[in-house]
């Protein structure tokens, strides 16, 4: 299928200044294009540039077979809708009003509304789920609210592709989720196109058809969610080196604590993350095991952990684990188990509990943070 | 629109309506020599009677001037602070009006002393000339300073300035016509004609069509340049229109009656707070009644509280515009904290 919007050769930057050159994008109706990419990469740049609130410098960007700089700007604004960052001023206006504006290039000379043109607004106003506040001044709602509202503006300009910048920045958990669940339904029932560009990559994996990555003053690679999120490339575009970041459940683990481990964590099927994450938090370097490579706990303890013991998937962890385990047990000094059932394939953990007992090395976790915060003072 | 809004609608424009028509009669009716209503009527409709003249010929032109240039002021204002998007904008705070006294004045001179009498259109003509002139240096501020304060104290400073020359030139300048050139110069609605009136309609009505035709555009603009050029504005072209029709607005009221203070910055905002809405589809011909109401109020204060003493219209007008000012501008710092 061909491409609804894309760059040809696109050079795009301010006051004739190149920022980002040669980008080549595009993106079907009925799907969602995502540019992500670290602060002042340039996402914002090319998304005006793609909406012609910013002069192209080289190349072009063809909307529905044409360059969107022979449009008119009546013709290119029945096919594109925006919702950006810049606050709106809306003075005096209900959400309702705002909504509506989004008919604009509809209305005539006046821009007075049509019987047809309230029914397409207070269907937006619908499809996002703000029936509740429509009447209410623009400038009392929320974050949140106005995002949504700002969704419903470009819904009822009955676009064929919808531009948007950041949309989900400010908004709490739930209404980021809700403002994409919507926008993904309309992509799905009005078989528009939709670029944006997100911050939060765990939405961006679950919501994105194509991904975008645009770091360093260019367009660093282009593919499938599937493609893009891999640990290593992510910890390379944003170039982190304080943590990690696990591509496959998008999420953010600090860096470890350095040192030798000073308590050993027998854990698994997860119950040994809160800890972890608690000791990390503390500062207190800890060894991990013994885990599958499957285990749940098995990427929180890779991340955090500073010896971690474990064996390939689905394997029962050997004397050679065992052995090694006891060696660090042996020199942590002191040991907290986590694991409540123990079954078949980790008899060797709770051989280890028993080690600990009998050596009693077995602590709780409350008496492992007071004696490390009792040998600081 | 609901139904609240609706109403709120028509008892605002009928009560701009009835006050305008009060305010009409009131000011034939009051002066050094009093005429009573019916008799009034009778001059309007028969044109006969003693007070004849005095009606027709001094206080009707004088009455329809206050009411269009009134009108343009507020409109004028209304445009400016949609460009600007900036609540306290005007013609006069930001200089676009004693720019246009000041090239009217050295206009005046220059043609007076070399023998020639200046029509009314020449008039206006220069006034816009010095109104575009103001209207670029503010246009250069705007562009450097984004806070709202900044432009509005370049607008005073430039105001300042081009009083001062102005002052300067008509203290050295050798005619007899400087009395005029003072008493004008510091506004007024006297001395009014049929044949100015006739200008000034020439002029503001058609500015005035064209201004309500620009409330699509203008809708968009109040939401912001990004989403207004999304919606289909061309940008470059909208602003050049408002640009211009705000300093022909402001130049004809400059050519005709002077620099007349606050009417452009007071009018919208009180306008707005009956009307509660920002909709140029109402806002423009509110305004537009509503500079009419205020400066024929004004006007007649000017004219009747220290008869025969007449004051200048803008000692009025800032005596009622100014406090209006300061309340918009606490106003606006009570929902930015």
């Amino acid at each position: 299928m061909e491409y609804y919007i894309s760059t040809e050769h696109l050079t795009v930057g301010y006051d004739g200044v190149p920022l980002i050159e040669n980008i080549e994008i595009g993106v079907r109706r009925g799907e969602i294009l995502t540019l992500i990419g670290p602060n002042g990469s340039g996402k914002s740049t090319i998304l005006k540039s793609m909406i012609r609130q910013l002069k192209l410098l080289a190349g072009t960007v063809v909307l529905d077979g044409r360059s969107i700089t022979e449009m008119t700007e009546r013709e290119l604004s029945k096919k594109l809708a925006i919702v950006m960052t810049e606050r709106i001023r809306a003075e005096l206006m209900s959400c309702w009003d705002v909504v509506a504006t989004g008919r604009y290039p509809y209305t005539g000379r006046l821009g007075l509304l049509s019987s047809k043109d309230r029914e397409i607004v207070d269907e937006a106003i619908r499809m996002v789920h703000a029936e509740d506040y429509a009447e209410k001044p623009f400038q009392q709602i929320s974050d949140g609210q106005r995002q949504r509202l700002l969704l419903a503006r470009a819904i009822c300009q009955e676009p064929e592709i919808v531009v948007l910048d950041e949309p989900t920045s400010f908004l709490d958990i739930r209404h980021k989720l809700e403002l994409l669940e919507v926008l993904k339904e309309m992509v799905r029932s009005r078989n528009v196109a939709v670029v944006m560009s997100l911050h939060e990559l765990d939405l961006a994996q679950k919501i994105s058809d194509q991904v975008v990555c645009v770091a360093d003053h260019r367009v660093d690679r282009c593919g499938t969610p599937e493609e893009i999120f891999r640990d290593e490339y992510i910890r390379e575009l944003y170039g982190i080196e304080q943590g990690s970041y696990n591509a496959l459940f998008g999420s953010l683990e600090m860096r470890p604590v350095s040192g030798s481990p000073k308590t050993f964590v027998i854990g698994g099927s997860g119950s040994g993350i809160p800890l972890y994450r608690a000791l990390q938090r503390n500062g207190i370097p800890f060894a991990a095991g013994i885990l599958q490579e499957n285990d749940l706990d098995y990427p929180v303890a890779k991340a955090l952990s500073a010896e971690l013991v474990s064996v390939p998937p689905y394997r029962i962890p050997d004397d050679t684990a065992a052995e090694r385990a006891e060696k660090l047990i042996e020199s942590c000094g002191s040991v907290i188990c986590c694991v409540q059932d123990f079954g078949e394939a980790n008899r060797k953990n709770q051989d280890l509990l028993a080690y600990a007992k009998s050596r009693s090395l077995l602590v709780e976790p409350e008496e492992l943070f007071q004696s490390v915060k009792g040998a600081e003072v | 629109m609901k139904k609240r809004g609706l109403v709120r609608l028509w008892i605002g424009f009928a009560g701009l309506l009835l006050a305008l028509f009060v305010l009409v009669l009131w000011n034939i009716n009051a002066g050094s020599v009093h005429i009573p209503v019916w008799e009034i009527l009778k001059i309007l409709f028969t044109r006969t009677g003693e007070n004849t003249v005095i009606v027709w010929n001094v206080r009707l032109p004088r009455i329809i001037s206050a009411l269009f240039l009134g009108g343009a002021l507020a409109l004028s204002g209304f445009l400016l602070q949609t460009f600007f998007q900036n609540p306290i904008a005007g013609p006069f705070i930001l200089g676009i009006s004693s720019g246009a006294k000041l090239v009217l004045s050295l206009t005046l001179i220059g043609f007076l002393s070399a023998g020639i009498a200046v029509g009314s259109f020449g008039l206006i003509l220069a006034a816009f000339a010095g109104a575009m002139l103001s209207m670029g240096f503010v246009l250069a501020i705007s562009l450097k300073a984004k806070r709202m304060s900044l432009l509005i104290i370049g607008g005073v400073m430039i105001g300042y300035i081009c009083s001062a020359i102005t002052d300067f030139v008509v203290t050295f300048a050798d005619d007899q016509n400087i009395i005029n050139l003072h008493h004008w110069s510091l506004g007024s609605f006297s001395g009014m004609s049929w044949e100015n009136v006739g200008v000034m309609a020439a002029v503001v009505i058609p500015a005035l069509i064209f201004t309500f035709l620009l409330s699509k555009p203008i809708s968009a603009y109040q939401l912001g340049e990004v989403y207004a050029r999304n919606m289909g504005v061309n940008i470059r072209v909208f602003r050049i229109v408002l640009i211009l029709l705000s300093s022909v607005l402001s130049a004809c009221v400059t050519a005709f009656a002077g620099p007349i203070s606050f009417v452009g910055v007071a009018v919208p905002h009180l306008i707005r707070s009956i009307f509660k809405t920002e909709k140029p589809l109402i806002m423009v011909p509110a305004c537009f009644l509503g500079g009419a109401v205020f400066c024929l109020l004004c006007d007649l204060i000017a004219r009747t509280a220290f008869s025969p003493t007449e004051l200048s219209i803008s000692s009025v007008t800032a005596v009622f515009g100014a406090p209006v000012v300061i309340l918009v501008m606490l106003r606006r710092q009570k929902e930015h904290l």
